[in-house]
């Protein structure tokens, strides 16, 4: 009886993550200068990461934590890269 | 009664996280400026995102999985202030103004306009 209450519990959980993602995507879109639209985006990763280890156990699939593990890492090295890059070349490209 | 105690433990960690990060996206949404959207971002959302993966961990038990879960945990820790801080100063050394509170005034006085037309 616990185990599926807590997996109900978990999708619930999940699903309002990605409800929440979508409306940061509002300030991504929006935003007025790319340091905005670069926080918005390290925000929603970080919720990513959040709904893939929440899916994880709730489905029981528990390499889905590998996948949050190198996310969180990539999406740390890209806010990092793209505040760099802003600053020294005037842009990302 | 021990299950039971963990049950509802878990209950209350996710509750507490989905509510951290509830008041993070209001933020990142409604705040005025980049500075103060890099505050929130950096405090609500990881400590939103360090409840929820603690219940994780909490639900999962003794497992390899929960190794994992707590290095997530610990690294969302470590890094989610360093990319805030890094963005907010990529935003200073760019050249953006803070906002202050003469902007408020301002802000304030076109609402109250708005509202009265």
């Amino acid at each position: 009886m616990m185990p599926t209450d807590l997996s109900e519990i978990f999708l619930v959980a999940a699903a309002v993550f990605v409800v929440l993602a979508i409306v940061m995507f509002y300030r991504a879109v929006a935003g007025p200068t790319t340091q905005d639209r670069l926080l918005a985006v390290n925000v929603l990763g970080t919720n990513t990461v959040v709904i893939l280890a929440l899916l994880s156990v709730a489905l029981e699939q528990p390499w889905y934590l590998d996948i949050a593990l190198i996310y969180a890492l990539l999406n740390f090295l890209m806010a990092i890269a793209i505040s760099k890059f802003t600053v020294e070349r005037g842009g990302v490209l | 009664m021990i299950e039971t105690i963990r049950f509802w433990a878990i209950v209350g960690l996710v509750g507490a996280g989905v509510f951290f990060t509830l008041v993070s996206a209001v933020g990142v949404i409604r705040l005025p400026d980049v500075y103060t959207r890099a505050h929130t971002a950096s405090q609500t959302d990881t400590l939103g995102a360090g409840f929820t993966l603690a219940a994780v961990a909490l639900a999962l038990g003794w497992q390899h999985a929960t190794a994992y879960t707590v290095l997530l945990l610990f690294f969302v820790f470590v890094t989610n202030p360093t990319a805030a801080h890094a963005i907010a100063r990529s935003a200073s050394d760019v050249g953006i103004d803070p906002w202050t509170a003469d902007d408020a005034r301002e802000d304030t006085r076109d609402d109250t306009g708005g509202d009265s037309r």
